[in-house]
């Protein structure tokens, strides 16, 4: 017996209002993020992310608006990512209501950011958002690549992106990680560019290679499209959460039909 | 019913507050000592490092106070606010803490992930919480508590090893949850309720 694994719906939200289309019957409001957490919520979530894409003031302030009054009927831990640049972005999203920030481009910037708020607001509070792309290996890049994988005869390894996906650094994602871990951070949120969007499941290896390295908690994102790509990540690649968002957003899958799925597979969650 | 949030070092406390609302309370938020005694009972939430929230709590004086009101009101400490009513924690040794039950806290044992992060099943051990016994609620934490004397461990999870999840005396009313109450979805709004009003309303 041992923790559950996490079911996690995210919501990317724009300006305040979510950005995916969503048609759920019963919300007075779809574009609402709170309304929609809710949702989520009573259908059983884990934990919600939100992600605020606005990239600008005005837009964070919104999303602190929106975690406050998430936090007025949902009561299971919230992230909120996206522009957190500073300890001060911290503290008002937790004083909003928000359990954990994740910082993503401002930590591969400012890795100082990632002790500083854990020696502040605890590890516990802090998510290192990693963006990872798999990148063939070329005599360009190769002192940059800690860790080569291989398929057939061609060589590849996991670069970090920042800037939502954009612009490439020169971190190995694998040992990223690590240090991310060793920096304080209480939690990995990865995302796989390359499986971003494709709806055709979870990148596996990196989703392993990450789990193996580090001994904190880490959440598989990008390219769920099936409950079948949950168990698998679990299964395969040990990840202790996996986040979707496109499968219940368009209402294909309930939370509720993805937890008894996985249940009935023998994986360990909690009932919705 | 009035309850004081006691507001000590920064974090989510708006989620505790809801909570106490949520289960028909009047939460009140507060660093002042004087309204520890004005209340019909007390939260300890939990966020941040033992050592920095014992000594805010000594140095504001709410120490005293607090110390003061147990066995009168309810009073319960979540997370690092249960590990505050020990005597003591690994993470900052050169602190005291409330030394409301005897004993110490640990770090969580190698081998297993920290934080000990998500979703866990609790097993109550004791009869007056019987009824939430098997059920998961959510965990967020690297220490837990290792109270000397075991007739005050109420529930215990298993991660890594078998700790103590709630500890508390009954007679008293005082109680540590290491899980989230307020983040536990309905589960843990109802024993929040238990917790402040007893079995009988």
């Amino acid at each position: 017996m041992t923790v559950a694994r996490r079911v996690i719906p995210c919501l990317d939200v724009k300006d305040g209002r979510v950005v995916k289309g969503v048609k759920f019957r019963g919300l007075r409001d779809a574009g609402d993020p709170a309304e929609l957490a809710e949702h989520y919520y009573r259908e059983g979530a884990d934990e919600i992310v939100f992600l605020d894409i606005s990239a600008s003031p005005e837009g964070r302030k919104l999303m602190v608006d929106v975690v406050r009054r998430t936090a007025e009927s949902v009561f299971i831990p919230m992230t909120v990512g996206g522009g957190i640049s500073k300890l001060e972005h911290f503290r008002e999203a937790l004083s909003a209501g928000a359990d954990k920030v994740s910082v993503n481009t401002a930590a591969v910037e400012n890795p100082e950011l990632v002790s500083e708020a854990a020696d502040v607001f605890g590890s516990q509070c802090v998510v290192v958002a990693i963006d990872a792309k798999r990148e063939p290996l070329t005599p360009e890049n190769e002192h940059l690549a800690d860790y080569v994988f291989r398929d057939g005869d061609r060589e590849y390894w996991f670069r970090v992106y920042v800037r939502g996906g954009r612009e490439p650094t020169d971190l190995d994602a694998i040992t990223w990680a690590k240090k991310v871990e060793e920096l304080g951070a209480g939690e990995i949120l990865l995302t796989s560019i390359d499986a971003d969007g494709t709806k055709e499941g979870y990148d596996l290896e990196l989703t392993r290679a990450v789990c193996r390295a580090v001994s904190i908690p880490v959440i598989a994102s990008g390219g769920c499209g099936h409950p079948r790509h949950m168990l698998e990540v679990f299964e395969e690649a040990d990840a202790d959460a996996a986040l979707a968002a496109s499968i219940f957003h368009y209402g294909e899958y309930s939370i509720r039909e993805v937890k008894e799925f996985l249940a009935s597979r023998g994986v360990r969650v909690r009932p919705c | 019913m009035r309850v004081a949030v006691v507001e000590y070092g920064v974090g989510n406390l708006n989620s505790v507050c809801r909570a106490v609302q949520e289960v028909g309370g009047d939460p009140e938020l507060t660093r002042d000592p004087r309204d520890i005694r004005e209340v019909d009972a007390v939260i300890l939430p939990g966020v941040g490092h033992f050592g920095a929230a014992a000594r805010e709590l000594e140095e504001t004086g709410l120490k005293d106070e607090l110390l003061d009101v147990v066995g009168s009101i309810p009073v319960l400490g979540i997370c690092l606010g249960m590990q505050l009513l020990m005597e003591s924690s690994e993470e900052d040794p050169s602190v005291e803490g409330l030394g409301v039950f005897r004993g110490t806290c640990v770090e969580l044992p190698e081998g297993v992930k920290r934080p000990h992060m998500g979703w866990n099943e609790v097993r109550f051990r004791a009869e007056e919480f019987s009824e939430f016994d098997g059920s998961m609620f959510y965990f967020a934490h690297s220490y837990r508590v290792a109270p000397e004397d075991d007739r005050v461990v109420l529930a215990v999870t298993e991660y890594g090893e078998e700790f103590p999840s709630m500890i508390g005396d009954v007679g008293k009313l005082v109680y540590g949850v290491q899980f989230h109450p307020e983040k536990s979805g309905p589960i843990g709004l109802k024993l929040l309720e238990r917790v402040l009003w007893g079995a009988d309303r």
